[in-house]
């Protein structure tokens, strides 16, 4: 074909898709950056105030908390995700119809709404009407019922049974696709040799997985530090704001106090952490390419 | 001497034998137990959905409905501007969103995978780096953007914002599709004077339509299920999405909850995603698959 000529009608099919991302990210991004230097309001007006919010977020007491807050949930939810999926998906790689089925099964939460289990499960543990509570007590796991909301501890915990419910297929669906590419071989001659199941797995099966471990650790933790669904949902933050999450404290500060400017210095601030998230993983994924 | 010797093997064998098997009947209960704690939510939700409005809220509640009644599915239906208004909403911002996603993603794959352009690379960097950017800090400034134009409360303005999510991966995944058809077929296309457009069409085009159906899939979910957005940009009552109904729908009149008619709704936004995935898990699954790992 002619050289010259496809390049431009190459760049004209991308076209439509370059000035999208344009208009409707990198803008929005520059002026989320020019934002965060204001004293933007949602009812008007706009001045600009240096590093006035950056200031302000420093000295921001509930800020820090927020983010600790989210980074606490990150730290304690991760490890259970990925260690429940790495196991569903021991138990259910291998393709037998009862494994299939489990394995559809553990997956089906993934396609639900987080806004809609989020009720679900607000509704499962309350109190008085909730069948947990009872469900537990029944299976003799409790003698009382537990009050899930009034603790922040207690709330984490609950949210994090939800949540742990609707992801955990997300991890285990990789790791199956990723234990299935291994070779049969290796396995075979580790149990002619007379390994144990339990050494196959700690033996082969974990160093071949090393890599998809890692990065659904990565999609994992950045999925929760960005929680918010569950929290405005299941706890609306309470009890007395212990359980705001970094976006929840934007969210709150910028449409609910209509401290635009502000809201956006602390958008930026999370922006950076994930940034260097996603750049662990982008870099981690084109290691994998090149082997 | 020979008889003992030949006799070992045996026995461990048959003692190995019952052991994999006892450790068969294990793995079983342990997958059913498995599915019965999965279920246990969503199958207590139906049953409790399909309670009378007064059972719903029994204290302590009851597993199994003693009556069965379709009142708490009239309720959400009657619910402030109707049921049918939210979920007209959702799925017109859904459909929107896949039409934009389709719009731009597919030339756009087809562009990157069979062109030679200038800096493709950056290119294609500079399309997936959204994903690199949180939507959740992108929402104020969209939203200013926005309101002047009239796209707050707006189908459009929803779905832009979806399709800002929901785009990096379906170039990523177009790409992949337009790459993976032959040259052979293109080049068959060529020499019978087939402008690119054309070839797009006739070759291209059912060719890749499994990547398509993925696209549509993901774009719908994701957008049938988004929150946040939806609840900052949609904040007039007859324009809420599904999931937005619900959260009022839980606060009631009067600040009480009225539970059934909840778990009717919960069961109405559920059911969408859940026959699309038993349908069509084939699509999802491996979509699922190449969007997160490769």
């Amino acid at each position: 074909m002619n050289a010259v000529r496809s390049r431009y009608i190459g760049l004209l099919y991308v076209a439509p898709a370059i000035v999208f991302v344009a208009v409707f990210v990198a803008y929005p991004l520059g002026r989320l950056v020019w934002l965060s230097l204001t004293n933007a309001s949602l009812l008007g007006g706009a001045r600009f105030d240096g590093i006035n919010n950056y200031i302000r977020a420093w000295k921001d007491a509930t800020f820090w908390t927020s983010l600790g807050f989210t980074i606490k949930y990150t730290l304690y939810i991760t490890p259970i995700l990925m260690g429940l999926g790495f196991l569903a998906a021991l138990l259910t790689a291998e393709n037998t119809p009862l494994k299939k089925l489990t394995r559809g099964v553990i997956f089906l939460p993934v396609v639900i709404g987080l806004g809609t289990s989020s009720l679900l499960w607000w509704w499962l543990f309350d109190q008085q009407v909730g069948l947990f509570n009872r469900a537990l007590i029944d299976l003799h796991v409790l003698s009382e019922p537990i009050v899930w909301f009034t603790h922040a501890e207690v709330a984490l915990w609950a949210v994090i049974i939800s949540v742990v419910w609707k992801v955990v297929g997300f991890g285990m669906i990789l790791f199956v696709s990723n234990i299935q590419g291994i070779d049969r071989e290796i396995n075979e001659a580790a149990m002619i040799d007379g390994a144990s199941y339990w050494q196959r797995v700690g033996r082969i099966v974990l160093p071949l997985s090393y890599r998809t471990i890692l990065l659904a650790t990565l999609i994992s933790a950045i999925g929760s530090m960005l929680a918010f669904e569950q929290f405005y949902i299941m706890t609306a933050g309470g009890p007395q704001g212990h359980t705001f999450t970094s976006v929840y404290w934007i969210y709150q500060n910028s449409f609910v106090f209509f401290k635009l400017g502000y809201g956006s210095a602390l958008s930026v601030i999370l922006t950076l952490i994930i940034v260097l998230g996603t750049a662990m993983q982008i870099f981690l994924t084109r290691r994998r390419e090149r082997t | 001497m020979t008889a003992i010797a030949h006799d070992l093997p045996v026995q461990r064998g048959a003692a190995v034998g019952a052991a994999q098997s006892r450790s068969i009947y294990l793995v079983a209960a342990i997958c059913v137990a498995i599915i019965a704690m999965m279920l246990f939510p969503l199958v207590v939700s139906v049953l409790a959905s399909i309670k009378t409005p007064d059972e719903a809220v029994a204290v302590p509640p009851n597993y199994l409905p003693h009556q069965l009644s379709l009142a708490n599915y009239l309720k959400v239906f009657s619910y402030q501007a109707g049921l049918a208004t939210y979920v007209f909403n959702s799925l017109t911002v859904a459909f929107l969103t896949i039409l934009f996603c389709l719009a731009l993603a597919v030339p756009a794959g087809y562009g990157l995978a069979r062109f030679r352009i200038p800096g493709k690379e950056v290119i294609f960097l500079f399309l997936l780096a959204s994903l690199m950017v949180p939507y959740q800090a992108l929402l104020t400034p969209l939203y200013l953007m926005f309101a002047p134009l009239g796209l707050t409360n707006s189908y459009v303005g929803l779905a832009i914002v979806h399709t800002v999510l929901q785009l990096p991966f379906s170039i990523y995944l177009m790409r992949h599709s337009f790459e993976a058809v032959p040259r052979e077929l293109e080049e068959a296309a060529v020499m019978d004077g087939c402008t690119s457009l054309q070839a797009l069409k006739r070759v291209f085009l059912p060719a890749i339509r499994p990547g398509m159906v993925t696209v549509i899939l993901f774009a719908f979910i994701q957008s049938w299920n988004e929150f946040i957005a939806a609840l900052i940009f949609m904040g007039k009552e007859t324009m809420f999405t599904v999931p937005i109904m619900l959260v009022s729908v839980r606060l009631g009149r009067f600040g009480t909850v009225d539970w059934g008619a909840l778990q009717a709704g919960i069961i109405i936004a559920i059911v969408p995603c859940v026959a699309i995935y038993v349908l069509l898990q084939r699509y999802y699954v491996a979509g699922f698959l190449s969007g997160a790992v490769k």
